[in-house]
């Protein structure tokens, strides 16, 4: 238990523990193989509560916050990445995303089923064109009536969406017709979008590196109808909205490298206490004891930097879009880097399937890549820590 | 990126690997990888390109060349898939074994048609729990009449299941280095069996499994060399290995560095190319520097081992440094790629995946650096 815990931290913590050992586990390489979303193990999340941490309990929730929300994150991917994954798609990016900008009508509407796990959330904002560069976005709407309703038609492709193949409610981002990158790249407008509405098509899941078992998705909008009802917040104020979960995004899914990180130490310390070359264990030798004590060091580094930052936002702090980009690189980085070395301690064993080391390093990759890459998150630290410094340059950036 | 050093013959043996990869490699690398498969009629084209017995002289039916060429063979292959570069490194090993100490009637039974690439080699040391710790392999070669009856198992064997012909170390003395020997078994052999493909994180179109000894009767003319010089045999065949797994890395990094600019120079953000952005010219320069570097060393091994050097330490710190690189290079590969990187439309996530066993195999490179001090301290 880290200082910032508290007993119903440790509690939540020792559920999904117990949760991710019993039920997520014995599935983890199988899910990996043939690519096949947990449903049921995603229901069952739904019962234990964990889906509803963010958002207070009049509404369904357990409003822990933050932390709790990082801890969930952390021991699911301790087992399995992709479940976490789609957990933080569906609970951080959908559930608390709708709770903060969603009306009250919409929140009744939305959120039980989707805290029950009976619903699938997601979150669309990237586009082919438009990654790191997300105001870029091209998808655009007009105000229309159909059959005396108003609404908004949709005309655009999403890429790289988590869950969009589930979900029965997405939200998405898109811009009026007239406006674009050059003019007025702030007016963005976002939607809830419903599953099975005419002209809203998510495609087949992507074939991937890792993470397999979490469908990623592309969505075209052919003339996609969405009902004035389904507006999320104010139109043209989506930049805003965007910003207001951010940090909790941003940290959140910076747990998920943590536990990836220290699912590979668990695999690689039983190995390396167990296998033995030249007739002693390999743990023996001073270079396994230097991978597994930075294996080790790095992760509680990482770890301190996610609980420190959510601790911080559960208490009300604001501004912490620095400490929030530090940990989400950071901690991405050493996943990739632990879950490598992991590989490279079970040698030949860490390469095949048998093992989870392998399926651990694939995973991790993509921490580095989704809700910001690392290149971004540098440049957002050294542009706070220029501002905070009350420097400023000719630059933009 | 032409090389001033290089022949005018080395020269045009790049150009001509470099052409087969563009039109037979590259074409079905991608797709090979997806379905987990191994073409044997690719490896029959690399016998008719008349690269499977680079460094098998001429008169057994080699091109008789050094290995200065023999990494740039590997290389250029490696470019478009690793697992193919290494499938044809593989099939050298027990070239490089037979062509040291194998009788005339050896050679012309097995080093010609395995230099010809009529048939197909593998290498067969390690073992379920002997890996790094080869001197301590457990598969036991006993005499027995006129020949040798071999019981135990190997594993994690490249090119099992679909090899004609493998190098087997087995144990016919007592504990140690001293008791090994190396044999000759061919796939048809009674009491040899292969076991099911691994599944593993890349290299998927090179097969990799467990091999099987069940009172395998073996005549006393596969025995390569006297009995208990097994060991040096398999050493010798890993310092020439590890010469061309570091090629193999050489290779893979170039292959990622081009698919990078290609894409950087497309792709745009911001308005502009992502390459004008520093942290990806960065990312670009630094992985140029390790291409460089690790070509160098690669070229300076080859060259002492054709120049009849000691060359044990420098193959050391050639793999690992090239590997170590190599697995750098191709994970900063599919960071410049960003999303696109992580998906399999593109080819830097399977470089990624193919580079890491680079680090594991012809010995780890915690081994290799154990070498290399090792030799530091001697001195």
């Amino acid at each position: 238990m880290l200082s910032f815990e508290t007993p119903e931290h440790e509690m939540l913590r020792k559920a999904v523990r117990d949760f991710a050992i019993k039920e997520v586990r014995p599935i983890a390489a199988k899910i990996d193989k043939t690519k096949e979303f947990p449903r049921e193990n995603f229901r069952k999340m739904g019962e234990l509560g964990f889906h509803g941490v963010t958002v207070p309990t009049e509404y369904g929730g357990s409003g822990m916050g933050a932390l709790a929300c990082a801890i969930v994150n952390e021991e699911l991917a301790r087992e399995c990445a992709s479940t976490a994954l789609s957990y933080l798609a569906h609970a951080v990016l959908c559930v608390n995303n709708l709770y903060l900008n969603g009306t009250d009508v919409q929140r009744k509407k939305y959120l039980p089923k989707l805290i029950s796990g009976e619903h699938m959330g997601a979150w669309a904002l990237t586009e082919p064109g438009s990654g790191s560069d997300a105001k870029a976005l091209k998808t655009k709407y007009r105000v229309e009536s159909r059959g005396g309703k108003k609404g908004f038609v949709l005309n655009g492709t999403k890429l790289f969406i988590t869950n969009a193949f589930l979900a029965d409610v997405t939200i998405v981002f898109a811009r009026p017709e007239g406006t674009g990158p050059e003019k007025d790249k702030d007016a963005i407008t976002v939607f809830l979008a419903e599953k099975g509405t005419p002209g809203f098509k998510p495609h087949e899941p992507m074939d991937k590196m890792g993470m397999r078992a979490s469908p990623t998705s592309e969505i075209t909008f052919e003339d996609c109808f969405i009902p004035e009802e389904n507006l999320l917040g104010q139109e043209r104020k989506g930049t805003e909205h965007m910003l207001l979960g951010l940090d909790v995004e941003r940290i959140t899914i910076a747990a998920i490298p943590v536990g990836i990180a220290q699912g590979a130490l668990d695999v690689a310390l039983k190995y390396a206490t167990e296998r033995k070359q030249f007739g002693v264990e390999i743990g023996t030798f001073q270079m396994i004891k230097t991978f597994l004590a930075d294996m080790a060091t790095e992760t509680r580094a990482s770890r301190l930097l996610v609980y420190d930052t959510a601790h911080r936002l559960d208490h009300g702090e604001k501004g912490l879009t620095m400490e929030a980009s530090m940990a989400k690189y950071y901690a991405s980085e050493v996943g990739t880097r632990t879950a490598l070395k992991a590989v490279q301690i079970l040698g030949g064993y860490g390469y095949i399937t048998e093992f989870p080391v392998e399926r651990m390093a694939r995973d991790a990759k993509l921490l580095e890549i989704g809700a910001g890459t690392s290149e971004i998150q540098r440049i957002i630290v050294a542009r706070e820590l220029i501002r905070k410094a009350g420097y400023s340059m000719g630059d933009k950036s | 990126m032409s090389n001033p050093f290089e022949s005018d013959d080395q020269k045009a043996l790049r150009e001509s690997v470099r052409r087969f990869t563009v039109d037979v490699i590259e074409p079905i690398a991608a797709e090979d990888d997806q379905q987990k498969r191994f073409r044997r009629d690719i490896f029959d084209k690399m016998g008719g390109l008349g690269v499977t017995g680079i460094t098998t002289p001429e008169a057994w039916g080699g091109a008789g060349l050094g290995f200065r060429e023999y990494v740039i063979v590997v290389e250029e292959i490696a470019k478009a898939s690793v697992p193919y570069a290494v499938v044809l490194a593989v099939t050298g090993l027990p070239q490089q074994t037979l062509k040291a100490h194998g009788t005339d009637a050896q050679k012309e039974k097995w080093l010609r048609p395995l230099a010809e690439g009529k048939l197909l080699g593998a290498f067969a040391l390690t073992e379920p729990s002997v890996g790094s710790d080869a001197a301590n392999l457990k598969t036991t070669a006993t005499k027995s009449g006129d020949g040798y009856v071999l019981s135990g198992a190997k594993m994690f064997i490249t090119s099992a299941g679909y090899a004609d012909v493998y190098v087997v170390f087995a144990r016919t003395g007592g504990p140690g280095a001293k008791g090994v020997s190396s044999f000759l078994v061919h796939k048809d052999d009674k009491g040899f069996t292969v076991g099911a493909p691994e599944k593993k994180m890349g290299w998927n179109s090179s097969p990799l499994a467990q091999l099987f000894f069940e009172d395998c009767r073996i005549p006393a003319d596969r025995l390569l060399g006297a009995e208990g010089d097994g060991f040096r045999h398999a050493m010798a065949a890993l310092d020439s290995g590890r010469i061309t797994i570091a090629a193999i890395s050489v290779g893979l990094m170039r292959g990622a560095l081009a698919a990078c600019l290609k894409y950087g120079k497309e792709r745009t953000a911001f308005g502009k190319p992502i390459t004008d952005n520093q942290a990806i010219q960065f990312m670009l320069a630094d992985m140029d520097q390790k291409i460089s570097a690790s070509a160098r060393l690669v070229e300076h091994v080859a060259a002492l081992r054709d120049a009849g050097h000691p060359y044990g330490k420098e193959a050391a710190i050639a793999k690992c440094f090239a590997t170590d690189s190599a697995m750098q290079v191709t994970t900063d590969a599919v960071q410049v790629f960003g999303g696109y990187g992580y998906l399999a439309d593109y080819p830097v996530e399977r470089m990624m995946r193919d580079a890491k066993v680079l680090q594991i195999v012809e010995g780890t490179n915690q081994i290799q650096r154990m070498v290399i001090a090792r030799d530091l301290l001697r001195a």
